[in-house]
């Protein structure tokens, strides 16, 4: 493409040597083009990477390295309780994301009116601001004013203390984290569904398979894409759960047990203000890197 | 056969109606309750007995409220200006120019994608700290006027620009710079409104980087400010101002929504990625 463009730009079959300079243009355009993005992306993304890798090595107090800050994080129980949290989150929020996310799409993928009605609400969760969506349902969890304890009192069910609660806390999180994703993934499963050709659907259906062989054999396995596609973004986004944490179990008069039991790692490393997690932070996100 | 299909349709609609209430209640909820005194938090009430707008005049005169959200304006619309305007110039490049390196840079942005900005927050308030960034517009916007993401979605658009209308323009003497604009973007309309709304969308809600970098209360964003707002005050939460600042900052995301809708839509199925 781009040697027809330079061919075109010459006129006629060129000289070796004009053809050299016109290339040399070519790359000098480019890398003025490319001058400011270069700049950045080695100055604020790439070099701060390493100076954080650099960070973990440095003592707390004076010049030198140091394993020091590795062996406190290893030895920390809040670290270990942030990496448990963390690893909850990825195992709670990730398949029940899926799983909303997928029956949804098929719901919609069954109706003929209203597609686009469903598709639009059932979205907006997650386009809508996580800060304000963790205050709202803050308060809707509530001890005593939460419309959750107001209906479980109409039921004359035990009250529950939510976010108080040390046994509840992280679930009560993830049941958030999961009405806020789960029309992401409905929306990615809806354009998986699409792109499977209906040819397949009638060839099985002429031998006579059943709705539940047709999803088995055939939607299942082409969604394969979209599920591994949709497992990925999913583990990344729990593993960097914060806002949500941040603002749900912050201040304001919770229990400490209760508090600890929903931080994540993302948290733990906001509050120790050390390089020395982040580096770990690391290493879960390389293989979604393979993936792209 | 057609009757036994409407019958599952009708069951179909049934449980997405159903599913529907769930999505709707905390919105509901939320709105409803910002009408309400503070003291009606303390009985139960899912409607507010008496309607007021206490809340919002008092966010309005006692609290700098409006100063955060003129900040997170300012700071979404330069940001995603900005992301827009290099996006598109780095992967229009990428895409149409052949030199040497072209796939070493686009490795080299493209790998940025895997660093969890967790990873970057500290060097950056390092740096903002020696260059005095912090509590500053440009404090907020440095890490996002820029994105590999954005690179990246942008380069597979520029691809698809014909390469013979770039040649014409450069044969009727056309500079580089002015062909990218004039003849290349018209191109991709499209992708650049996706990115836009995105972008928009990711930066008005952006909630870490901002919650570090800022603690002037004037320079805060809407999420910072509201976040910070809520938890200073231990001495029992002011539910119905918080109901009331997060009801108005979920209003103009919801009017974006609505309006470019089907951009948004189409922009997330084709690259499965917010901004």
């Amino acid at each position: 493409m781009a040697r027809k463009m330079y061919e075109a730009g010459t006129g006629s079959p060129a000289p070796a040597y004009s053809r050299l300079t016109l290339e040399n243009k070519k790359t000098r355009t480019a890398y003025t083009f490319l001058a400011l993005p270069l700049l950045f992306f080695l100055g604020i993304r790439i070099a701060p990477t390493l100076y954080a890798f650099a960070m973990s090595f440095f003592k707390q107090s004076g010049p030198g390295y140091t394993l020091s800050n590795y062996e406190e994080m290893f030895t920390s129980q809040v670290f270990w309780r942030a990496i448990a949290n963390t690893l909850l989150y990825v195992v709670i929020t990730v398949p029940f994301q899926l799983g909303i996310g997928l029956v949804l799409a098929l719901l919609i993928g069954r109706v003929n009116r209203f597609k686009g009605f469903y598709r639009t609400f059932y979205f907006l969760p997650y386009i809508t601001s996580a800060v304000a969506i963790s205050w709202v349902w803050r308060l809707m969890y509530d001890q005593d004013n939460g419309i959750i304890n107001i209906f479980l009192k109409g039921l004359h069910l035990p009250a529950q203390k939510w976010l108080h609660d040390p046994q509840l806390a992280l679930i009560s999180v993830s049941i958030v984290i999961i009405w806020q994703a789960s029309g992401f993934s409905m929306l990615i499963f809806m354009a998986g569904l699409e792109s499977i050709s209906k040819s397949y659907y009638e060839a099985a259906r002429i031998d006579g398979a059943s709705r539940w062989n047709l999803f088995w054999a055939i939607t299942w396995p082409l969604l394969n894409p979209t599920i591994v596609f949709l497992s990925v973004t999913g583990v990344i986004g729990a593993l960097q759960t914060f806002t949500q944490i941040a603002n749900m179990t912050g201040a304001a008069g919770e229990k400490p047990a209760a508090r600890s039991t929903a931080r994540s790692a993302s948290w733990y490393m906001y509050t120790i203000k050390a390089s020395t997690i982040l580096i770990c932070r690391l290493l879960p996100r390389l293989p979604s890197f393979c993936f792209y | 056969m057609r009757k036994k299909t409407d019958a599952g349709a009708i069951a179909a609609h049934i449980v997405l109606l159903a599913g529907l209430l769930g999505v709707a209640l905390p919105f509901v909820w939320m709105v409803v309750s910002s009408f309400k005194s503070l003291p009606e938090f303390y009985s139960f009430h899912f409607l507010p007995k008496h309607w007021t707008t206490e809340a919002y005049r008092f966010i309005f005169s006692e609290t700098e409220y409006v100063r955060w959200y003129g900040n997170s304006f300012i700071v979404g619309i330069a940001v995603t200006v900005s992301e827009v305007f290099f996006a598109s110039l780095v992967g229009y490049t990428l895409a149409k120019y052949r030199f040497r390196g072209n796939k070493i840079v686009f490795y080299l942005i493209l790998s940025t994608m895997m660093i969890p900005i967790e990873l970057l927050v500290i060097p950056w308030y390092v740096l903002s700290a020696d260059l005095g960034w912090v509590d500053t517009y440009w404090g907020i916007m440095f890490p996002g006027i820029m994105s590999a993401f954005g690179v990246f979605l942008m380069r597979q658009f520029m691809y698809a620009v014909p390469d013979d209308l770039l040649e014409a323009a450069r044969i009727d003497g056309m500079g580089d710079f002015s062909i990218f604009i004039k003849i290349a973007l018209p191109q991709v309309k499209q992708a650049l409104a996706a990115l836009g709304i995105l972008s928009f969308l990711g930066n008005w809600n952006a909630y870490l980087w901002p919650v570090i970098v800022i603690s002037d209360e004037n320079m805060r964003t809407l999420p910072v400010g509201m976040s910070l707002f809520s938890t200073a005050d231990a001495g029992g939460l002011q539910w119905n101002l918080i109901m009331a600042m997060s009801t108005l900052a979920v209003i103009p995301i919801v009017i974006v929504y609505f309006i470019f809708q089907k951009r948004i839509v189409e922009g997330i199925s084709l690259t499965g990625m917010k901004g």
